[in-house]
């Protein structure tokens, strides 16, 4: 299963040898386009993008190069890069003012761990974060948020939830982050669905009171097909400024990645490459394209075709 | 025009067709042909069971109706009867509708073990609380072991639910060896002369083989304690679970011999389809569905309730 694409690949370039005609090289773009749903691209996603890679490989160039074969997988790959990118991992704080980013997400994706991670890592940066726990929902959410500040030793900002709200939890946390002297304020949000309205526009409703620097969408790596959806909505709903993609540290091919950079075109800024909370790094669209690709080296790929 | 604009359009389209149903497409009086059978295909994909299975229900289709006129119970039968047959399995799984324990195997004389199990996130804990409110609903006496020792406010967590539906809860501090509260919780249970006890665990991804061993000790534990248990090994998935599920369900099988599956989140528009490649190639069979965050969003699988929702808009 895993190996997929590369298969998919080496059948292209196997029915490519001998003469490249316009119907093989569709047949073999079939083979691709499985392997990527395989990968959890979304269907809409991966046709359009194999439509994208005929279209290109039909053309004089391509057909009457010396190596027709290799050309294609070169294309197929950096398409893949090219609709990744261009990458930005860019997450500006400010002197003298209070830059606020707020985590939004479906349930469960990885929002308060994140949190963590980002103000662990803008701390070492040289910003003063402090955390806020506007997740009044969830059993424990607070309790949890409160641990991982103590853990990288940064204030966590909360209130009594059955006194409080989300919003006015944000609205005062930015106001204690002026008090303390801290420059950076990461709102952890609660998990919702993106159907859900009432919450939608709980979150709405921070955002226009609060005008974060960022609004950061965190997105579980291993999500299907309806990946698309769901990020789309929190898009039309909050103008994203990024997208963290959590749990690639498993063996999730990450086609989600692929379709909802595509979809929302919002850029993927970092990725989760584990539970704790130094597991963040900065993404690269490469080595995503070669993780879709499948554990195949796409570089030797590229030399032997 | 870039790709991204050819894009927006098709997925205006994608929007439209999703809209319009199943049976529109499968019009009666139409002829079956080509484009409308990849038009199903993306249907199918859309769920997430993947290119195997829905591979198999395209050809039974093309098989049978191809260029031929459609009578659409017919054709609509034959896809519900596809995805009956891959759901029900052996028929080992049929349970009482009107009892929302029939799916659980009980211990014939003392104490019935549940170990829950998963990756990250899913919403094991939380179904762990709505399992546990069925139980007592039922009139049994249930204890939690709160085995998640390393995420952050995990043990709260769960200590909370069972505040709220009055149970009695074994935990030990944060960083304890998450097989000794297990074990310690069937203690509790015999002891107290409980029915039941579920233990939860920590999320984990299964390609962690550490915390795989972990997990499979847990297991091995439990069965020390109480000979025959755990009688259920419940392996929560989020609907949202693309293909992956397909490697969390061998992988989990493999360290928890996994009995039957959660399949949590859903309420969300997530179909849920890879239960569909995981029963047809692991036999693993859905007892419960999440369809919500709260205590009583908890119901009994139906195949048929299942398949009809695959194929609802949403
Ligand atoms: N393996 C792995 N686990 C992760 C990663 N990021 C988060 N997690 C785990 O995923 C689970 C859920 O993370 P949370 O941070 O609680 O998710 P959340 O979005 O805040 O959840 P809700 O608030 O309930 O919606 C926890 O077990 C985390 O430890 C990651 O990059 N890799
Ligand atoms: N909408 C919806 N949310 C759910 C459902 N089940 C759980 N959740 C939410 O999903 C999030 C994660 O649930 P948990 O029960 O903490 O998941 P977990 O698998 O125990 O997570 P870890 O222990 O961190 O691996 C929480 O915000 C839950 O409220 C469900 O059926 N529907
Ligand atoms: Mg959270
Ligand atoms: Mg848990």
């Amino acid at each position: 299963m895993f190996e997929g694409i590369t298969n998919a690949l080496t059948d292209v370039l196997g029915s490519f040898r001998g003469q490249l005609t316009e119907s093989n090289i569709r047949d073999g773009m079939g083979k691709v386009r499985n392997a990527l749903l395989e990968a959890d691209v979304a269907y809409d996603v991966a046709k359009a993008f194999c439509d994208r890679v005929v279209e290109e490989a039909v053309g004089e160039k391509v057909l009457k190069s010396l190596r027709p074969e290799q050309q294609i997988v070169g294309i197929v790959f950096q398409e893949l890069v090219n609709l990744m990118g261009p990458v930005d991992h860019s997450i500006e704080v400010r002197r003298g003012e209070t830059t606020v980013l707020m985590m939004c997400g479906l349930q469960g994706s990885g929002k308060t761990t994140t949190c963590g991670k980002l103000a662990r890592m803008l701390k070492e940066q040289g910003a003063k974060p402090m955390l806020v726990a506007a997740d009044l929902q969830r059993p424990a959410a607070i309790e949890q948020l409160k641990v991982i500040g103590e853990q990288i030793g940064v204030p966590v900002y909360s209130e009594d939830p059955a006194k409080s709200n989300p919003v006015q939890v944000c609205v005062n946390g930015r106001k204690a982050a002026g008090q303390q002297g801290c420059n950076l304020l990461i709102l952890d949000t609660a998990g919702r669905l993106h159907v859900d309205d009432a919450l939608m526009k709980e979150l709405q409703e921070i955002d226009n009171k609060l005008m974060p620097h960022q609004c950061l969408l965190v997105c579980d790596a291993m999500t299907g097909q309806d990946a698309v959806k769901s990020a789309a909505a929190f898009n039309e709903a909050l103008e994203l400024d990024g997208v963290i993609f959590t749990k690639l540290d498993g063996d999730t091919r990450g086609g989600a990645v692929l379709s909802v950079k595509e979809v929302t075109g919002v850029p993927i800024k970092f990725v989760g490459m584990g539970e704790q909370l130094d597991k963040l790094e900065p993404f690269h669209a490469d080595r995503m394209a070669q993780r879709i690709l499948g554990q195949g080296d796409v570089a030797t790929l590229l030399e032997t075709a | 025009m870039g790709l991204f604009d050819k894009l927006k359009g098709a997925l205006q389209k994608t929007k439209d067709v999703l809209r319009t149903d199943v049976r529109d497409l499968f019009k009666a009086g139409v002829i079956l042909d080509e484009p409308k059978l990849e038009e199903f295909q993306k249907g199918l994909i859309t769920t997430d069971m993947g290119v195997s299975a829905s591979n198999q229900i395209v050809e039974d289709l093309r098989k049978k109706y191809l260029g031929r006129t459609m009578v659409l119970d017919e054709v609509w039968g034959t896809v519900k009867e596809r995805l009956r047959i891959i759901l029900v399995g052996k028929g080992d799984v049929a349970w009482d509708s009107k009892n929302p324990l029939s799916p659980l195997k009980l211990a014939e004389s003392g104490p019935t073990v549940i170990l829950v199990c998963g990756v990250n996130g899913v919403g094991k804990t939380t179904s762990i609380a709505k399992l546990a409110k069925l139980l007592t609903k039922s009139g049994k006496k249930v204890v939690l072991a709160a085995g998640d020792t390393f995420r952050a406010a995990a043990v709260e967590q769960l200590t909370m639910w069972a505040k709220r539906l009055g149970c009695e809860i074994v935990t030990k501090p944060s960083g304890s060896d998450p097989a000794s509260v297990a074990f310690e919780g069937c203690d509790r249970a015999v002891t107290t002369g409980a029915d039941v006890v579920i233990i939860d665990t920590a999320g984990r991804l299964q390609t962690h083989q550490n915390l795989m061993q972990e997990l499979g000790k847990i297991h091995r534990v439990i069965g020390k304690r109480i000979p025959g248990a755990p009688h259920e090994s419940l392996l929560v998935l989020d609907a949202t679970t693309g293909q992956n599920g397909l490697s969390q369900a061998s992988k989990f099988s493999d360290a928890a011999n996994c009995t039957g599956l959660v399949l949590a989140k859903l309420d969300g528009t997530a179909k849920g389809g890879i239960v569909v490649a995981i029963r047809e190639q692991m036999g693993i069979p859905v007892k419960y569905v999440g369809v919500g965050e709260q205590i009583d969003d908890l119901e009994l699988f139906s195949p048929d309730d299942f398949v009809d929702a695959l194929f609802s808009e949403g």
